[in-house]
């Protein structure tokens, strides 16, 4: 059986997986930790830490803020790795970050990929990292340092290039619910439907999880219809701005998904 | 010429050498290939090749002549030449890929054009490109911007594009491309985002580079028509680097000729004081491609400073970035007050006033003349100067 969370999340929950996103070092710069901790005491399987940075093409106002925000709270991947470096002794909920390529490149792959393992990082969203880059360059290493990179698919994604992400995927695929950036959007329109409903007759060897536009429970509990769960990201990180204490603000926003 | 070159620049993947690429969020990929496949295809046809002929000579004014500075060359020593891309349509060398990009819009059936702006002259230049081809446009540009550059602001909405103010973080450039990537993502389908240099994912710093070809291929033949023999030397300022790639790419092939990048320097060397990304930055992911980039200790992008609005960018065209490793372009760099000096010289020795941007190349020209008086040096004048003319006589004055 394999070591990593991620995997053994996936072995035994098959449905209803609710990943949690949020920015690291937003509100607060100390915030990340009793985020993660809190996140985990209320029933949350996942947690995708986000990496600020300041330019965040592929998402919407609300993360585009968060970012800006914990940058300024001084916020970075050294600072990140610090206050994650005893995570493991407290929390047992598989941990993914997710950022953009500018920062981890500038740290370096591979020194970014040991630190990963050394906090007890199980695997990695990047989603500006092209298939052929990581295959050629990087899934070595992935593999050297135990760390699962997840792909992302959209509804423009061509079937032939969903399989073949699918091959090169060992976790969960990344379901972009449209072609859009982060932040909550209403409901899951009919023509999202029908591309779930495609992926989902495709029958991938990975699990799928739903993420863009889910923000409560209704999106959520829709979403798991078509696939073993679902990400909140945007709607999440709102809510952590409407509470002084985040500990709380974290707890009443996962009530109010169950 | 140079087609050796042109073949194995870049490789499929869209790489120049290290530099380049598609790093690129996923709801992008699939709308890149489709726009890298479209011009793989149409833009290889006769239709579309003799369209574009058609627009740039009878619409852009082409070809822009080539120039002997006589005063100027008096002056300083050597022999100094310009391409006068300030007289293409619209005033700049912009327009030329501006009108192929909203070509191939409009063959691929796309309905709006969408990029950002800095200065706001790749936004006219664009504004211009839809207006002829009846296309909607929409420019992004940052709220102090559009006060600073207010002018350039009108100029796009009297040619019919909305402006769209970009209002977070510093509201300048990286905020206006922040807001356009936006806009783009929540309908890729029926947009196109149209890029303003040779950067950005592939295939743009391509398809730019190859739709300011034009540039280099007049200026050479020109120069070989008026004196018999290539220049000495070659020289182009570099912002992004789309009037560089222009007119060095005729001249990859001619090992007697020394090409010169020019950069800002700005007031000094001193970190948020230049743009000087070839001489001082390092290799980093910026805006969804690989290149040399002045970034901080985070990777995070500098902030960057010039006197020219349009050199104002903290990375650089992949192809330069593998240019400068292959020494086979020198970059080198100008100051603020070189440039004024420059754009001084020029207006009164030779009545022409360039534009900022286009100073910085000018003043490695004086400097270059003066120490290789023997030589020859073909100025791209990439742009007019009407747009900087309150800016510099409000800031420097007028000199006696």
């Amino acid at each position: 059986m394999s070591t990593n969370r991620i995997t053994q999340l996936f072995e035994r929950k098959k449905d209803a997986i609710l990943s949690i996103f949020f920015t690291a070092g937003h509100p607060s710069l100390e915030d990340t930790v009793p985020i993660i901790q809190t996140l985990e005491a209320s029933g949350a399987d996942l947690i995708e830490v986000g990496m600020p940075f300041s330019d965040p093409i592929a998402d919407g106002p609300t993360i585009q803020r968060t970012s800006e925000i914990s940058l300024k709270n001084g916020m970075s991947l050294n600072v990140l790795f610090e206050q994650l470096k005893d995570i493991r002794k407290t929390t047992k909920l598989p941990l993914i970050l997710m950022g953009y390529m500018t920062p981890v490149f500038k740290f370096g792959m591979e020194k970014f990929l040991s630190k990963c393992k050394e906090v007890g990082i199980d695997g990695l969203i990047l989603p500006e990292l092209p298939l052929e880059v990581y295959e050629n360059e990087f899934a070595s290493l992935f593999e050297k340092y135990g760390l699962l990179n997840v792909f992302l698919i959209t509804p423009q994604t061509p079937e032939t290039r969903v399989r073949k992400i699918d091959q090169a995927s060992h976790g969960f695929i990344y379901m972009v619910s449209s072609a859009s950036t982060t932040g909550a959007k209403a409901s899951i329109a009919t023509e999202q439907e029908a591309y779930f409903k495609r992926i989902q007759d495709m029958q991938l060897n990975n699990p799928c999880l739903i993420g863009f536009g889910i923000s409560n429970k209704s999106t959520f509990q829709n979403a798991c219809k078509y696939a073993s769960g679902a990400i909140i990201g945007s709607a999440f990180v709102k809510a952590l701005e409407e509470d002084k204490d985040v500990v709380a603000a974290t707890r009443k926003f996962m009530e109010t998904l169950r | 010429m140079a087609e050796n070159y042109f073949k194995k620049y870049p490789d499929t993947k869209g790489f120049f050498g290290a530099y380049g690429g598609a790093f690129i969020p996923p709801q992008l990929e699939d709308e890149m290939q489709k726009i890298n496949d479209a011009y793989f295809s149409i833009s290889k046809s006769h239709k579309f090749i003799s369209e574009l002929r058609s627009i740039r000579k009878h619409y852009q004014g082409r070809p822009t002549p080539v120039y002997y500075c006589n005063r100027l060359s008096e002056k300083y020593g050597g022999r100094i030449y310009l391409k006068r891309e300030d007289l293409n349509h619209s005033g700049a060398h912009k327009l030329n890929h501006c009108m192929g990009e909203a070509l191939l819009a409009k063959y691929m059936g796309k309905k709006k054009l969408i990029a950002e702006t800095g200065a706001g002259q790749h936004g006219v230049a664009l504004a211009t490109a839809a207006a002829y081809f009846g296309l909607e446009c929409e420019i992004h540009m940052g709220e102090v911007d559009m006060a600073k550059e207010h002018p350039n602001v009108v100029r796009m909405e009297i040619l019919g594009a909305k402006v769209v103010p970009a209002t977070h973080g510093l509201k300048t450039l990286k905020e206006a491309v922040d807001s356009a990537f936006g806009a783009y993502l929540e309908d890729p389908i029926t947009t196109i985002y149209c890029i303003g240099s040779v950067v950005g994912p592939h295939p743009f710093p391509m398809m730019v580079r190859d739709f300011q070809r034009v540039v280099g291929i007049e200026a050479r033949d020109q120069f070989m028509e008026m004196t018999g023999e290539l220049p000495d030397a070659v020289s182009a300022c570099v912002g992004g680097g789309s009037n560089a790639m222009g007119i060095f790419s005729a001249f990859m092939d001619d090992e007697e000729c020394s090409l010169y990048g020019v950069e800002p320097s700005g007031r000094s060397l001193d970190p948020g004081e230049h743009a000087a990304t070839m001489t001082l930055g390092k290799p980093g992911i910026i805006h969804g491609f690989k290149c040399y980039m002045l970034q901080d200790d985070q990777g995070e992008p500098a902030p960057v400073y010039s006197v020219a609005s349009g050199l104002d960018y903290p990375g650089v065209g992949p192809e330069h970035s593998m240019l400068k490793d292959l020494g086979k372009v020198h970059y080198e760099h100008v100051s603020d007050k070189e440039c004024i000096d420059a754009f001084y010289e020029l207006s009164r020795l030779e009545g022409i006033i360039p534009a900022l941007e286009s100073a910085h190349a000018v003043a490695h020209a004086l400097k270059y003349a003066k120490n290789n008086p023997q030589k020859s040096i073909l100025v791209n004048l990439s742009g007019r100067g009407d747009k900087d003319i309150d800016f510099v006589v409000d800031t420097y004055g007028l000199p006696s």
